[in-house]
């Protein structure tokens, strides 16, 4: 019977190799294949997205500035869509049938497990109703964001605005997801890791029907969410947009800063825009309309347009000539209507002659600076022109001219002072003196500027010898103070002592008799001390422009006024000067019929300034 | 010369223990599988690991309970046993409770029993009883058909159930019958058909007759001993299927491919016939006979598929074979148990850690899926463990069957063998996608008392007659 014994090993051999097929099977799915460890995860882990409010903005008073809307993303994961009825969907978020098909389409493309935003800022009765039907729309959810929202549409050049990140970011960034909003530009950008904050995650094990069944190993992945840091920036709202509305009919900059701490107080760029239009879903049609604005309201000229300083330039010319003792105080030349070398003519205007260096500055007369270069350029301490020239550019350098000063803005820009080497390429070594560069004596020529430069050059003079680089934020919440760089002084090569004589000289511009360029400045019981210019611009009318700073004693304010193609420094800009200060000073301005005077919703019937005593600082050759 | 404590001396001990391993670890996956419905400690009734808990405690009675019994009983008893199992069997259909949509179950209590697990059992002492009875020989047709009655008759009662799983677990048995002598051809041409079964779902039927039609030659070849023969018959066949092809074309009768196959075999195959019959080589015949076997199972499959199996269980066999990917209708289960098991990579997450398992991603997770709490909590380790052990208690199974000089005896062990397999190999294969979805459970492992009893029940008989081995030799 039992005959069959050896299929015992039928059955053996057949067992181990059932055995050995499962083995070989599990480890292939438990070892090798490592896709099975994130099937498992996405299946299990539902994380949810906490977004902080971002951190507000106040004004050096503690006046708000930017704050926070609440904005309702509608996302979607379609891995987790389950079948809805799409004409509901589109009664509740008031799109066509046809939209809706295509946001779904579109996510889908993007990613079936990660979720995406199907439609942007929804209005908060349409999220809400949506919320209360979301029950029907299974892989849908609401997600609160936070928008910009401003109390005065003012300082959109400074803040900055928020939009959400692009590709490179994302690429460069992990913090970032597609979706997220960013700071652009401006302070929103420049400040951005403390505005954000920090996002927050809660990590939860879902079961097979989707539903949340308890935070994931105890929250040990969860992240807390950081709301953003608020901010004290340094502008001041009313003088901010005070500055804003004066300067609304032109095209230029106003920069005014603190001089003690080299805070902004306001930073203007005529012509701007309301912050309000780069905010949410329009933001990028409002800025295609702003982008082809034939007047660039995008282009900040505070800190990106160079301009020629003009013959606010003096002041510096005069500074770098005490220092180098090739002048005195009592330095005196002569000028008959101009400075004249052999054929070479550079005009001036009627004044009395000969003046000294204080007088030259009140009256701003080219013959004298001219000599003044001529004098530093001259100098027997130094073996060539080129050498005595780099000596001056050296002073120029330690007054900011060089480089940008390093506001917290990427986009600054720097001016121009070429290097001795520049001339010698372009005339050859030694083939240049003062005469072949005359016009850098009176601020023209290859001088350029920017308007922030400028009102760092006013700053320093009121500081009698030192600046602070220029910034826009004053307070960070939960940091001890702001960044080092901005409390460091920077003195310049001229000695403080040197710096009185053009103080004396800039009080007189304003406060002086007859030959004072800018008498239409002077603020009753306020000893402002400026310096006007004017800048030829070979495309139109002359720039106008005006530094001052006041009071002449311990001041409080510097400021640079640039206008562009409004002709002489005296006509608007020192009027646009004066009352700012007046405005910062005294925090209100009397002179309500000069202010309409400015912004030209008066004629001009009473001009200030007699005709005769306006400078002509232009130059002709 | 037998006495009640000799049992106990001669109780194959190596078996118990890794029968108490297999039970134990089966309870601490239950527990874990459950663990995140409770927090009122193992005992806690209302929860399966609690329940568990007392179907053990009971298969340790039933245990006991036979192994006081004398062997003797199981042999007596064992027809008796049969034709009540097939009165409850019955009586299951009239008073039983539907659950899942499957009438089997009596409920007790709180407690459920399924009696179709029980039935395993008793068929294989009813089917050791037949094959040791006098004169009993597998050879003959009717006793076989004899054998694959009792073998039949429980499943059929079952399968106006509707419980596929049971069924394929009565088809082991035809194992038992193998060892006993039953015609190793007959098992290979047996599995020659599973094998053209799998063939016939994955491939276009026309492709399948080509391949037929081609081995059939090679073996003409063979046995004729001319390849020149099988060359001619095989270039007939071909002219006959062109000349039947161009005229379907002409005429545009769209007779299939299939078709116009078989009809190009009707005049080769006749010439065969005719000169077979006529020099009587049968040999020749018989090879023709295979063809047409295969080619009649062939179609008769393609009609069982399409016309008896229900769309789910055409639908479920279709994935298993890869031939439709469905991850979320019926390959849903078996992709999130694939991914259970292969997220708990080499040691996997830790007793307890598992989340694929607990939150319900994996269905049945405490019965039968079992096998993916392990693959997820304790890794490869663990499931090489699970394998092995089971692998460990069936050549332990083996080698007490064969050491019987009763047949009986013998027999009856390979019957709890056999069931044993087929329910390790469906289950275990299923949770890592090698077979289809069939819930059938893993024995001694998934929760549920039916189960743990029958596999008890089953090996203790065995271990009891085992310990009368010295004594029975029938
Ligand atoms: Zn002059």
């Amino acid at each position: 019977m039992n005959q069959y014994t050896d299929r015992r090993y039928v059955f053996a051999v057949a067992i181990i190799l059932v055995g050995l097929v499962f083995m070989i099977r599990l480890f292939q799915i438990q070892v090798i294949d490592k896709s099975y460890e994130q099937y498992a995860l996405s299946n299990a882990q539902s994380v949810r997205v906490i977004y902080p409010a971002r951190g507000l903005i106040y004004d050096r008073r503690g006046e708000i500035m930017v704050y926070n809307k609440a904005a309702y993303d509608i996302m979607i994961t379609p891995r987790l869509l389950e079948p809805f009825d799409t004409t509901e969907l589109c009664e509740i978020l008031k799109i066509t049938r046809e939209s809706a098909i295509e946001r779904l389409n579109s996510a889908k493309a993007y990613s079936r497990r990660v979720p995406s935003v199907f439609m942007k800022q929804v209005s908060y009765e349409n999220a809400a109703l949506f919320q209360e039907k979301m029950y029907q729309f299974q892989g849908f959810y609401v997600q609160t964001r936070t928008l910009r929202e401003y109390t005065d549409s003012i300082a959109s050049h400074a803040l900055g605005y928020v939009g959400e990140v692009d590709q490179a970011i994302l690429d460069s960034v992990p913090y970032y997801q597609l979706g997220d909003y960013i700071g652009v530009s401006g302070v929103e950008k420049a400040y951005e890791e403390h505005l954000r904050g920090q996002k927050g995650k809660t990590v939860f094990l879902k079961d097979v029907h989707n539903q949340t069944i308890e935070s994931y190993q105890g929250g040990r992945l969860d992240e807390t969410v950081e709301v953003g840091k608020n901010l004290t920036t340094t502008l001041d709202m009313e003088l901010q947009a005070y500055g804003e509305k004066l300067m609304s009919p032109y095209v230029g900059s106003v920069v005014a800063l603190e001089p003690s701490t080299g805070e902004v107080l306001a930073l203007v760029s005529a012509p701007t825009y309301s912050p309000d239009l780069l905010v949410g879903r329009n933001l990028g049609v409002e800025f295609g309309k702003l982008a082809i604005d034939t007047l660039n309201p995008l282009f900040n000229r505070a800190l990106m347009a160079q301009y020629p300083p003009g013959s606010t330039f003096k002041t510096i010319m005069a500074l770098i000539g005490l220092q180098e003792k090739v002048i005195s105080t009592r330095t005196e030349h002569h000028c008959y209507y101009g400075f004249y070398v052999g054929n070479i003519h550079t005009g001036c205007h009627l004044h009395e002659t000969p003046l000294d260096l204080i007088e030259a500055i009140q009256n701003s007369c080219n013959t004298y600076f001219i000599n003044v270069l001529k004098s530093i350029l001259q100098d027997v301490k130094y073996t060539s022109t080129a050498e005595a020239y780099d000596n001056w550019r050296r002073h120029l350098r330690s007054m900011g001219f060089t480089e940008p000063l390093g506001i917290e803005m990427t986009n600054e820009l720097n001016g121009n002072v070429p290097p001795a080497s520049y001339f010698n390429r372009i005339y050859g070594e030694n083939h240049w003196n003062y005469l072949t560069i005359r016009s850098l004596a009176i601020g023209q020529g290859e001088l350029l500027v920017t308007p922030i430069q400028m009102a760092n050059m006013t700053a320093t003079i009121a500081n009698r010898g030192f600046y602070i680089a220029p910034h826009l934020v004053k307070e960070i919440e939960g940091e001890d103070d702001i960044d080092d760089k901005y409390r460091e002084k920077h003195f310049t090569t001229v000695d403080t002592s040197n710096y009185g004589p053009i103080v004396d000289g800039m009080d007189l511009v304003i406060n002086g008799g007859p030959g004072s360029t800018a008498r239409n400045a002077r603020i009753e019981g306020i000893t402002v001390c400026g310096k006007t210019g004017t800048a030829e611009n070979p495309h139109g009318n002359d720039h106008s422009i005006f530094i001052a700073f006041a009071p002449k004693e311990d001041p409080k304010i510097a400021i640079a006024v640039y206008v562009e193609n409004q002709g002489f420094g005296t006509t608007y800009a020192a009027p646009i000067a004066s009352l700012m200060i007046e405005k910062y000073l005294t925090r209100e301005v009397k002179r309500t019929w000069y202010e309409n005077w400015v912004m030209q919703l008066i004629q001009p019937v009473a001009p200030v300034v007699k005709k005769n005593n306006i400078s002509n600082d232009g130059t002709e050759e | 010369m037998v006495q009640r404590n000799s049992v106990f001396a001669n109780l194959d001990w190596v078996s118990i223990l890794l029968w108490m391993v297999m039970i134990g670890f089966g309870w601490m996956n239950i527990y874990s599988a459950n663990i995140m419905e409770a927090d009122n400690g193992i005992f806690d009734f209302s929860q399966r690991f609690g329940k568990q808990l007392i179907w053990i405690g009971a298969s340790l009675l039933l245990a006991m309970l036979m192994l006081v019994l004398d062997a003797k009983f199981y042999i007596h008893f064992s027809y008796l046993l049969y034709i009540l199992l097939l009165g409850i069997l019955l009586g299951v259909l009239v008073f039983g409770r539907e659950i899942n949509g499957a009438k089997s179950w009596f409920v007790v209590g709180g407690f459920q029993l399924q009696p179709s697990e029980f039935a395993k059992a008793i068929t294989a002492l009813a089917l050791a009883n037949l094959l040791t009875s006098h004169s009993y020989n597998i050879k003959k047709f009717w006793h076989l058909v004899k054998a694959l009655s009792i073998i039949a008759v429980p499943p059929m009662l079952i399968l106006l159930q509707p419980d596929l799983g049971s069924v394929l677990v009565y088809s082991a048995f035809i194992l038992v019958l193998f060892r006993e002598g039953f015609s190793a051809n007959v098992m290979l041409m047996l599995a020659a058909l599973g094998l053209l079964f799998v063939t016939s779902l994955l491939l276009d039927k026309a492709l399948i007759l080509l391949f037929l039609i081609i081995i059939t030659l090679i073996i003409y070849m063979v046995v004729a001993r001319s390849v020149k023969k099988g060359l001619v018959n095989g270039l007939i066949i071909a002219m006959v299927f062109g000349v039947l092809y161009g005229i379907n074309y002409l005429l545009k009768t769209e007779f299939s491919l299939f078709l116009i196959g078989l009809a190009a075999l009707v005049p080769v195959a006749l010439v065969i016939t005719v000169k077979g019959m006529r020099l009587r080589e049968y040999a020749q015949m018989k090879i023709l006979v295979g063809l047409i076997v295969s080619i009649v199972f062939i179609i008769s499959m393609d009609l069982a598929m399409n016309k008896v199996l229900k769309p789910h269980q055409q639908h479920r066999i279709y994935v298993t074979l890869g031939i439709e990917d469905d991850p979320q209708g019926v390959g849903y289960n078996v992709n999130q148990s694939k991914i259970a098991i292969g997220s708990g990579g080499f040691s996997g997450k830790g007793y307890l850690q598992g989340t694929q398992t607990k939150l319900h991603f994996v269905p049945e997770q405490s019965t039968d899926f079992i096998f993916c709490t392990v693959g997820e909590e304790w890794g490869f380790l663990g499931t090489s463990f699970v394998i092995l052990l089971y692998l460990g208690f069936l050549l332990r199974m083996i080698f007490l069957a064969e050491r019987q000089r009763s047949s009986f005896s013998r027999i009856f062990g390979y019957g709890f063998i056999s069931v044993m397999l087929i329910h390790f190999i469906v289950n275990i294969g299923m949770t890592i996608g090698l077979m289809p979805v069939i819930g059938i459970p893993l024995p001694f492992f998934s929760y549920g008392g039916s189960s743990l009893w029958t596999f008890t029940m089953f090996l203790f008989i065995f271990l009891r007659l085992d310990a009368s081995r010295l004594e029975l030799l029938r």
